[in-house]
């Protein structure tokens, strides 16, 4: 199924968050990913999700997120006017001798080393998805001890902005 | 002036209008209690047998006076105890503001005494939800619970006040309540949807509950009779437009009428007004008025498309939107619609049984006869409530009484209770089957407490007669943990409660029963014996098309 990307302010309250979560589990829709945090203006968040699911459902997610008082505004983000990233931390195991290798893969993605150890790398990687999903799949023969990442954040291009 | 929290949750409430509440004390709502018995002259305090009661009759208020209906109760189990009188105002967008009490914001999350989250529990049963936390924020969140509560498509508001915040001294000072903004539609929509009615020869108009909360009931009767296009109604729109019209074709699906669910079926403009299209009504939605384009006005943007892909869709208060389509259309007659219509309404009345000495259309047409068909008629859920619905004849808006959308048996004895108190001048009789009835009767103690003069009418087949139609069509007459072959004597319990009862085994009884029941001004109990195997039709299996109807 097809991946859309909401972008929501909300008011800056205890509760929205899981009232928002609430609402897509009880009405049966997946969230692929939720980033959250507050914007420049104090008492607004701001949440992008990337919700699973065919036109009928993104439309539905939207009507029903606008019904929710703390809610301020939604916007669907179109994928080509938008630009969208995501952080991961990937800690790898990182024997000496494959070490070199590690970091020229690193390297060519512009990711960032951020913490050694004797066995493990630990690789900051920012970029789309698709970025995260390529390094992952070059990252994973080496064995990959332990994965997070943030969940997609995204803004539209040029002058548009989410109130206009 | 510094008043404390509790004198503040009085004050809004004054402020807001509301001069009755129900509810049940306990310790976290120790502090509002005291102000209540000390404003007792401003605000009447109906003290329920159980919480879930409260929640009722806050509910039936609400319903039957379009006002706001306000509950209270305190905090973990009394809290708890509401939950399913909030979702029954929920699924039917009635506007009650809940007040709950918690344990001090210092004992919040720590597992204290009579703890409950009753915030996180009711999100999803609520339009929106509060928990209180600075006593400063307590007079605008009780404001804004209000005006959430009765805008744009209404819906129950609940508010959680900690112990300490009923306490805690605050500046106050009143406020004028806000004028309401009714939501307009918007011209190009308006414009678009006169045209289809325009182009229609054979219209087809569905009113749901949403015509009588926009209080729009006089311009969808002006409505249907310019454009002479069939009526239905759905079981929340009932009393929207007058039973006794022509135009009146009854419900629509599962329980529709053969007219109204042909109608919709052969009908190429299909106007949905104030509606939602329940599955109860639409059945099989692939098959659901398969040769008309669906025209639907609603208040709420979430409802376009949400059951029914719609062709267009105006989205506004329907009085506000009706207004301007009513201006941008001229009469028209669709007379061989109509008498396509005429003829099916003649063909297929809804028809009756006659198994047994006393039957259920005997029982509502004499409880409509000895109301001058003025009563306001609240239900509890299955057969009774069918039956309440098909064959009395309601002639205004807020005069059906029932939870549709949740289905809540047990909750019309408190609905009922509500009801006779908002609407004092009218008499309110309560169609109950012994299955839901049984669930709170408790409430008989309440009626005799306060003289409520509800007239409660136990339709007794002595089954839950919905569940063993259901047994008998589709599961072989196996009537598993169906048969109520078990007391209590519904005339000894009423006895108990000191209220005046009768039983009714035949038509003369009953209206002897019923003939006397009006006279008195206080609650009045009429135990009305049927056969376990009457049944209610017409009927549609869940999920065929509408225009497939059992009926007989």
């Amino acid at each position: 199924m097809a991946k859309h990307i909401l972008s929501v302010l909300t008011e800056n309250k205890a509760g929205v968050l899981s009232r928002i979560s609430g609402l897509f589990s009880r009405r049966g829709f997946n969230i692929d990913s939720l980033a959250v945090g507050p914007t420049e203006d104090e008492s607004v968040s701001r949440m992008t999700i990337v919700v699973d699911g065919d036109e009928y459902i993104v439309e539905q997610v939207s009507k029903q997120l606008n019904k929710l008082i703390d809610v301020i505004k939604i916007k669907r983000l179109d994928e080509s006017e938008t630009v969208s990233r995501e952080l991961a931390l990937i800690k790898v195991n990182a024997p000496a001798e494959q070490r070199s290798e590690i970091l020229q893969i690193v390297d060519i993605f512009r990711a960032k080393i951020i913490d050694v150890s004797h066995e493990t790398l630990t690789v900051e990687m920012t970029g789309t998805t698709e970025k995260q999903k390529a390094i992952l799949d070059l990252l994973a023969p080496y064995g990959i001890k332990e994965l997070v990442k943030t969940g997609l954040v995204s803004l539209q291009r040029g002058t548009n902005y989410i109130n206009k | 002036m510094k008043i404390n929290g509790s004198e503040i949750v009085i004050e809004c409430l004054v402020e807001q209008g509301v001069d009755v509440v129900f509810g049940y004390p306990g310790g976290a709502v120790l502090n509002i209690y005291d102000a209540l018995y000390k404003n007792s002259h401003r605000i009447r305090h109906i003290l329920t047998a159980h919480e879930q009661g409260a929640a009722h009759a806050a509910d039936g208020y609400a319903r039957a006076t379009g006002k706001v209906g306000v509950c209270i109760a305190t905090s973990g189990p009394g809290a708890t105890n509401l939950v399913t009188g909030i979702a029954t105002a929920y699924m039917d967008s009635v506007p009650v503001v809940a007040i709950t009490g918690n344990v001090s914001t210092s004992l919040l999350g720590k597992d204290s005494f009579q703890e409950a989250d009753i915030a996180g529990i009711t999100a999803p049963i609520t339009k929106h939800n509060y928990i209180v936390k600075d006593v400063k924020e307590l007079a605008g969140t009780i404001r804004k619970a209000f005006e959430i509560a009765r805008s744009g498509r209404p819906g129950p508001v609940l508010i959680d006040i900690p112990k300490d915040i009923s306490a805690a001294l605050c500046e106050f000072e009143n406020k004028k309540v806000s004028e309401e903004k009714r939501i307009k539609p918007n011209p190009s929509e308006i414009e678009q949807a006169c045209k289809l009615i325009r182009e229609s020869k054979k219209p087809f108009i569905f009113a749901g509950g949403g015509v009588i909360h926009s209080d729009a009931c006089d311009m969808l009767f002006k409505f249907a009779k310019k454009i002479n296009a069939p009526v239905s109604c759905s079981l929340m729109g009932l009393g929207a437009f007058p039973s006794s019209e022509p135009l009146f074709t009854g419900m629509l699906g599962m329980h529709g009428t053969k007219a109204s669910n042909m109608a919709a079926s052969k009908c190429d403009l299909f106007i949905a007004i104030g509606t939602r299209f329940s599955d109860r009504v639409i059945s099989d939605p692939n098959k659901f008025a398969r040769n008309a384009k669906i025209l639907h006005i609603d208040v709420d943007p979430a409802e376009i498309d949400k059951n029914i892909k719609t062709y267009h869709a105006v989205i506004g208060d329907i009085k506000e939107s009706l207004i301007p389509i009513l201006g941008g259309l001229e009469e028209s007659e669709n007379k061989e619609w109509l008498d396509f219509i005429f003829d099916m309404k003649e063909k297929f009345p809804i028809g009756h049984t006659h198994i047994g000495k006393l039957t259920p259309h005997q029982i509502i047409k004499t409880v409509e006869k000895y109301t001058q068909g003025d009563a306001i008629i609240t239900t509890e859920v299955g057969q009774h409530q069918m039956w309440a619905a098909q064959y009395y004849s309601y002639k205004k808006p807020r005069t059906f009484i029932s939870s549709g959308g949740f289905g809540t048996m047990g909750y019309g004895t408190g609905a009922s209770m509500g009801a006779s108190i908002g609407k004092p001048d009218t008499r309110v009789v309560h169609i109950a089957g012994d299955g839901s009835f049984r669930m709170n009767s408790n409430e008989l103690g309440t009626m005799k407490a306060y003289n409520i003069p509800v007239i409660v009418v136990v339709v007794n087949n002595g089954t839950l007669g919905m569940v063993r139609q259901w047994q008998s069509f589709f599961y072989e007459e196996r009537y598993s943990q169906t048969t109520l072959d078990r007391g209590p004597d519904f005339n000894m319990l009423a006895d108990a409660y000191g209220i005046k009862n009768f039983k009714a085994t035949t038509e003369a009884e009953f209206e002897s029963a019923m003939k006397n029941a009006v006279l008195l001004n206080e609650p009045v109990l009429i135990n009305a014996v049927i056969d376990i195997d009457e049944k209610v039709l017409p009927m549609v299996p869940a999920g065929r098309p509408i225009d497939e109807l059992i009926l007989e």
